[in-house]
């Protein structure tokens, strides 16, 4: 009762969170909405006791992306430009997609369902064997380190990825090794 | 930000309580939610913290580009160097039963622990070097227009 009663709060924030970053023009008060957003996404996971997922979403999407847009925000515009067209193409592109969305959710099991997919398929054998075949306590640690130490081993390359092409992108690598031959500064030419 | 004393002092205070938490995450990641990921995330965000408070020179002082650029390849090769490890020792790849194989629980205990000290490198690496890749480029709007 008193889960369903937060459930429902927290889900009405996340709507009206949503709506208002939707609407509002001044870049700066959407992207601490966006951080707002994640804080709630978060909470809504502590709730369904997935508090390894919460964390990441509050340290990552509240964190680090807040700032980041902040960053992006200082080199852009602080205010979104008066869209030229009008919204009825894209509303109704979104309306049909979550009506898709929604009809796709009625084949779902329940929730907390006995016989949904994840409580059947291999999560009772990894709850039953790390235990004595890994010993760590944390299944969710063993699963993400060990069972599935290939995927980890692949975010991990995903992460380099994504800072290896942010650092080609806009870092200015190039600048600097043009700065070492150079022995000074070209801040001045870089600004212009 | 030079005038801003309160923000200036409470950051001076927080960044080593975040990085403490943050190593807590990363090795207390066996018995408490958390690892790798999330402890290099809290990692980056000192450094961000310290570098939004007191600018991009200072923090750079304290963690060169340099060193950011060779963490990200570092913690890849740490994760992928365990798996090597147990593969020149007669098992599978990132089977860490090959670290200790007269007590494999050990084994996994230290592979986990390699494994995930790697994902927080990378992690703190990239995260650390995006924020500089974006606070370094110089602003097109000024302080004033806020």
């Amino acid at each position: 009762m008193i889960e369903t009663a937060i459930n429902f709060a927290l889900f009405t924030m996340l709507v009206v969170t949503a709506i208002a970053a939707a609407r509002i023009r001044h870049l700066f008060a959407v992207v601490m909405l966006s951080g707002a957003f994640s804080l709630l996404s978060a909470l809504l996971l502590v709730t369904l006791d997935a508090v390894d997922v919460a964390f990441t979403e509050a340290a990552v999407g509240a964190g680090i992306s807040t700032v980041l847009m902040l960053g992006t925000l200082a080199l852009t515009s602080r205010r979104e430009k008066i869209p030229s067209h009008r919204p009825t193409i894209p509303l109704i592109v979104v309306l049909v997609t979550g009506a898709a969305i929604i009809y796709g959710t009625l084949d779902m099991p329940n929730f907390g369902s006995a016989n949904s997919p994840a409580q059947t398929g291999v999560a009772a054998e990894y709850i039953e064997r790390s235990p004595h075949e890994i010993g760590v306590p944390n299944i969710v640690t063993a699963i993400l380190a060990s069972y599935r130490g290939y995927d980890t081993l692949g975010e991990t390359g995903v992460v380099f990825t994504a800072g290896v092409g942010v650092l080609m992108l806009i870092s200015g690598l190039r600048t600097r090794r043009r700065r070492e031959d150079e022995e000074d500064d070209d801040e001045a030419e870089e600004a212009g | 930000m030079r005038h801003h004393l309160i923000l200036r002092v409470i950051t001076k205070l927080l960044a080593g309580a975040i990085m403490l938490f943050a190593f807590y995450v990363q090795f207390h990641g066996d018995y408490s939610p958390g690892g790798g990921f999330q402890a290099g995330v809290i990692l980056a965000v000192a450094f961000v913290l310290y570098g939004l408070v007191f600018g991009l020179p200072a923090v750079q002082a304290v963690l060169p580009p340099w060193v950011v650029h060779k963490m990200m390849a570092l913690g890849v090769l740490v994760y992928a160097g365990t798996g090597v490890i147990s593969l020149f020792t007669g098992y599978a790849f990132l089977d860490y039963t090959a670290l200790n194989p007269a007590h494999p629980e050990h084994g996994q205990e230290l592979g986990i622990l390699w494994v995930e000290g790697g994902v927080g490198i990378t992690v703190t690496g990239v995260m650390v070097a995006i924020y500089y890749a974006f606070a370094g480029r110089p602003p097109r709007i000024s302080d004033e227009e806020w």
